[in-house]
């Protein structure tokens, strides 16, 4: 008896919605066999990790602050992946955002008019472009691969922050430390309510929005899938492949970036040497969880924001590490492949063998 | 020469978990298989290597260990793209994420541990020899093993039939099926091979590099060696050349470092991936040698009755 797979004559529409609850069932029952392999009560180590968090509204309020960055990056890196281009670089262009957008409340801090906020928004989000805007040109330019330079870019990008913030970005006032002046308040995102949440989680909600406007309603979206499933019909259409891989590097840089500069403006307040626990890549996870589909994507980016906030509460209610965080970050997008496959094939068991020697060597 | 053998010993370091790694790796892609997760089957082995001599202080139940490592990392990346056909390259970043997860946990109690180095194989006689002798012949297992593998590398691929049949699976798959060889089974041993070399790149990165382990302590060398792959145009020899002239680079911005050119730290250590992709771009200029060399199917998922 052995399982087969058999290509659906079309996607499963079913199995497109229930694949990422299977996979995160399937994330859970594995969680749970980890806990208890670890010496943990596995109910226990699950409540503490999922719904401990969701009690109180301090860790709710915590949870849409990491939320934003991992939609706004999300969403931006969907529209890069259904034009098939692998943007993983996301990490670097958000950290270059950050750069550029303090470049205002670091270098020119005496300037804090009305245009202050909106003009970091913007450089930051150029600062994005900039440094997505490198894969793109070589993959359009040289046919380089992408995956490898967007991803070396992160690196690079990594050590110009830190460069930055120990060498001449430095507060002149803060005792050595490795740290950027304090922005000033006309540099900090404006804050809704009294917490910590401030208006990132805005900015997320309203590329949502545009994102779905433009993949639902525009010729621009119809385009970025043609060119994402059949290339070679998108050119008979006329479609541009250069002109798609840099619409996809851009829009994702730009989100990035703005994440990036909202995640120092909004939630740190300056600049340090590491101002991300891997946005940048926990929104890969969270375009595939989310289909690449922007509602989807704000369920997938709360989720994860939430394996965040759930590592760091089962680490003080019952000990446990928060390494597993990623752990879980990243049996959940295992799950979520292998789940996948659902929508296009249909699993059947084989009772009988084949003829011998059908599965190996020379029939 | 007193300054220069030094050096030459620490580009031997450098490249060697290069080689290693990009060697599983060429083998992988050889058989049309693209696996992104060398770094995540790297800092496994890595964990692992150093866990396992930690617990029985024996170096080689450490160098096993981290190869077997990788192999079940690759059992894993194999299941999913070979069995159920998911998508390969979002497959590797899953096998990248999840490695760095799983060694950040199984590594919390080793932080700062002392750890034990792999010894070095002295060969009675020539070890000995001046300059060749005290830099090649002064190794440990590792490094033999990853420049046997260029050799053993290079001779199955092209010399054995066992090599002709993974690069026609990698070429062709549907006709290498018609043929009556199993696509899948070829794919998994390449696979598990790729797995292995990188779980012993990642040992050797524990075990000798810096015998200790650190968190994230591969820092984008598995990125490194897909990219030597690349650049390498999936030949051995080439593959050979390229891993020690990153390790080369990567140990003279040290020495640049070192000797205070002026230039700031960061913008050094960044320079081995600025490398990186200026040999991309170098290497992806030369289409012709690039299509030519290329397997047909890298990346494409098979299934065998289509």
């Amino acid at each position: 008896m052995r399982l087969e797979l058999e290509k659906r004559s079309e996607h499963s529409a079913l199995m497109t919605i229930l694949s990422p609850v299977l996979a995160l069932v399937l994330t859970l029952i594995a969680g749970g066999i980890l806990f208890a392999a670890m010496g943990y009560n596995p109910g226990e180590a699950l409540y503490a990790f999922f719904l401990e968090p969701l009690t109180n509204q301090w860790s709710i309020e915590e949870l849409l602050v990491k939320a934003g960055p991992l939609i706004l990056i999300a969403v931006g890196l969907s529209v890069c992946f259904l034009s098939n281009n692998w943007n993983i670089g996301a990490e670097g262009q958000f950290t270059i955002g950050a750069l550029t957008g303090s470049i205002i409340p670091i270098l020119f801090h005496e300037y804090t008019g009305p245009m202050a906020m909106p003009l970091m928004v913007l450089m930051g989000a150029l600062g994005g472009m900039a440094w997505a805007s490198v894969p793109a040109f070589l993959k359009t330019r040289f046919g380089t691969n992408e995956i490898l330079t967007s991803l070396m870019l992160v690196y690079i990008a990594q050590y110009l922050l830190d460069y930055l913030v120990r060498g001449p970005w430095r507060d002149p006032d803060g005792f050595n430390f490795p740290e950027s002046r304090l922005f000033d308040d006309a540099h900090t995102l404006m804050t809704l309510g009294d917490g910590r949440l401030h208006l990132g989680i805005v900015f997320a909600l309203v590329a949502v929005l545009a994102v779905w406007f433009m993949l639902s309603q525009t010729l621009k979206g119809f385009e970025i899938k043609v060119m994402g499933e059949t290339p070679r019909a998108g050119r008979f259409a006329g479609f541009s492949h250069r002109g798609i891989v840099w619409f996809g590097f851009l829009i994702s840089g730009a989100c990035a970036g703005i994440a990036g500069m909202a995640e120092v403006s909004g939630s740190i307040g300056q600049l340090t040497p590491v101002i991300s626990p891997g946005y940048g890549f926990t929104a890969i996870i969270v375009a595939f969880l989310g289909r690449l589909n922007p509602i989807g994507i704000v369920f997938a980016g709360l989720l994860l924001a939430l394996s965040y906030i759930g590592g760091e509460s089962a680490q003080v209610s019952i000990g446990l590490t928060d390494k597993i965080t990623r752990v879980f970050q990243g049996m959940l997008l295992f799950f979520v492949l292998g789940c996948d496959t659902l929508i296009l094939y249909r699993i059947r068991l084989i009772k009988t063998a084949r003829k011998a020697g059908g599965a190996h060597g020379r029939a | 020469m007193g300054a220069l053998e030094p050096i030459l010993l620490t580009i031997i370091t450098a490249s060697t978990p290069l080689l290693l790694a990009a060697m599983g790796e060429l083998i992988t892609e050889r058989s049309g298989v693209l696996n992104l997760g060398v770094e995540g089957m790297m800092i496994v082995g890595a964990v692992m290597g150093f866990s396992i001599t930690a617990m029985t202080g024996n170096p080689y139940m450490g160098v096993i260990a981290s190869m077997f490592a990788g192999m079940m990392m690759a059992l894993l990346f194999g299941f999913l793209t070979l069995n159920l056909m998911t998508n390969q390259v979002a497959t590797g970043l899953a096998l990248t994420i999840l490695g760095l997860g799983l060694s950040g946990m199984l590594g919390e109690g080793f932080i700062g541990q002392p750890g034990i180095k792999l010894p070095v194989l002295h060969i009675p006689g020539l070890s000995e020899i001046p300059f060749l002798g005290t830099v090649l012949l002064s190794q440990d297992i590792l490094v033999y093993i990853s420049l046997a593998l260029v050799a053993a590398v290079y001779y199955f691929l092209f010399k054995t039939r066992a090599g002709l049949v993974v690069r026609a699976v990698g070429d062709n798959h549907s006709s290498a099926h018609a043929l009556g060889y199993s696509v899948l089974k070829v794919r998994y041993l390449a696979v598990l091979f790729g797995g292995a070399c990188s779980g012993l790149a990642g040992g050797y990165l524990s075990l000798v590099y810096t015998p200790q382990w650190v968190e994230g302590m591969t820092a984008g060398r598995g990125w490194i060696a897909l990219a030597l792959v690349v650049f390498a145009s999936w030949r051995p020899l080439r593959l050979l050349v390229g891993a020690y002239l990153f390790g080369a680079v990567s140990v003279l911005q040290f020495h640049a470092q070192a000797a205070g050119i002026g230039l700031p730290s960061q913008f050094m250590s960044a320079l081995p991936y600025l490398a990186t992709i200026v040999v991309l771009v170098i290497i992806s200029r030369n289409l012709v040698v690039t299509r030519a060399n290329t397997p047909a199917c890298l990346g494409r998922p098979f299934s065998p009755d289509r």
